[in-house]
């Protein structure tokens, strides 16, 4: 699994999912573009420990709800480290509620990140990723809840699910340029997200996986270094990580 | 170098096609030129030429002869 004199970014990756990906490809090799919205010391601190193993990583606050600092973010890539291999779509955030007392916000602003964000890093880093003509890998986070729908989120499953779709189709588009496109679909996974998730609620969740626990990021990270590095023949696919969970 | 021989360069050089092969009659059939193809064309002459190409300039732009008078019309 040597990822050496390859390039990714991570999106929303000074915290949770995102941070433990960003590590695992700075472990094994990877130059790492840590991509954050608001919290430049957890970024910082994400950067310091790729460093520390002697690997190579650079922090950016880019909104990727906005293409303009999608394109900056790439281009900043680019300059650092001369080229992009990985794009991992990470950043993602969640307004729960049901829908029937869901504002227009709450919908907007989770399709904004979750969805369209993925369609901004992705058109930003086609170009190049085109240009140097060595194929690349895309790997979306996804979630179960985009695949199974879940309860108080009609926009995170909505978004997820488009991710999904997105997926399937970025693959079949340039799967003839040897650019791979999978999404990991985490279930229930140790981060800020579902630490706000009350006691019983978690019990009730645990019930229902079969591994009998929630699941941590450095095991959704792994995966994800595997669609990074080894899986050439696999794309357009959708890996569940979420201890056999039954929505 | 004039425009004929840069687009010729930059068509040879992106769909791995030998140079003299290449004339204004050429079509993008001819060159077995998928529809990625093309859009990585426009986006090398985009850059050559400094130029932004829209979707609707490139539907009547078949073969090279229609791409040196496209650019020629815009530089």
């Amino acid at each position: 699994m040597d990822l050496n004199g390859k390039t990714a970014v991570v999106t929303g990756s000074s915290r949770g999912i995102g941070r433990a990906i960003a590590l695992e490809l700075g472990l094994n090799g990877a130059s790492v573009m840590i991509n954050y919205s608001s919290n430049d010391a957890a970024a910082e601190e994400v950067k310091k420990q790729i460093e520390e193993i002697g690997g190579a990583a650079v922090t950016i606050k880019a909104d990727v709800t906005d293409y303009n600092q999608c394109e900056s973010m790439i281009q900043n890539t680019i300059e650092h480290f001369g080229r992009i291999d990985i794009l991992v779509n990470n950043a993602g955030i969640t307004r729960d509620n049901l829908l029937a007392r869901m504002k227009a916000e709450e919908w907007q602003d989770v399709i904004d990140t979750n969805l369209t964000g993925v369609y901004n890093c992705c058109r930003a880093a086609l170009r190049p990723l085109l240009k140097q003509k060595s194929g690349g890998r895309i790997i979306n986070i996804a979630s179960v809840a985009g695949i199974h729908g879940n309860t108080g989120q009609a926009n995170y499953a909505a978004a997820k699910g488009g991710v999904i779709s997105f997926t399937r189709t970025l693959a079949k588009e340039l799967g003839s340029r040897d650019i791979t496109v999978n999404a990991v679909a985490p279930g229930f996974i140790e981060t800020e997200m579902t630490e706000t998730l009350s006691e019983e609620i978690k019990e009730q969740v645990t019930s229902r996986i079969a591994l009998g626990r929630l699941g941590k990021p450095e095991e959704v990270a792994s995966v994800v270094l595997f669609l990074a590095s080894s899986a050439d023949y696999v794309t357009g696919q959708v890996i569940a990580v979420d201890g056999n969970l039954s929505m | 170098m004039s425009v004929e021989a840069k687009v010729k360069g930059i068509v040879a050089d992106q769909l791995e096609v030998a140079i003299d092969k290449l004339s204004a009659e050429t079509t993008f059939e001819d060159i077995d030129a998928d529809s990625l193809d093309v859009v990585e064309l426009v986006m090398a002459l985009e850059e050559e030429f400094d130029l932004e190409i829209s979707d609707q300039e490139i539907e009547n732009v078949n073969s090279i002869g229609d791409v040196i008078k496209y650019i020629e019309s815009k530089v």
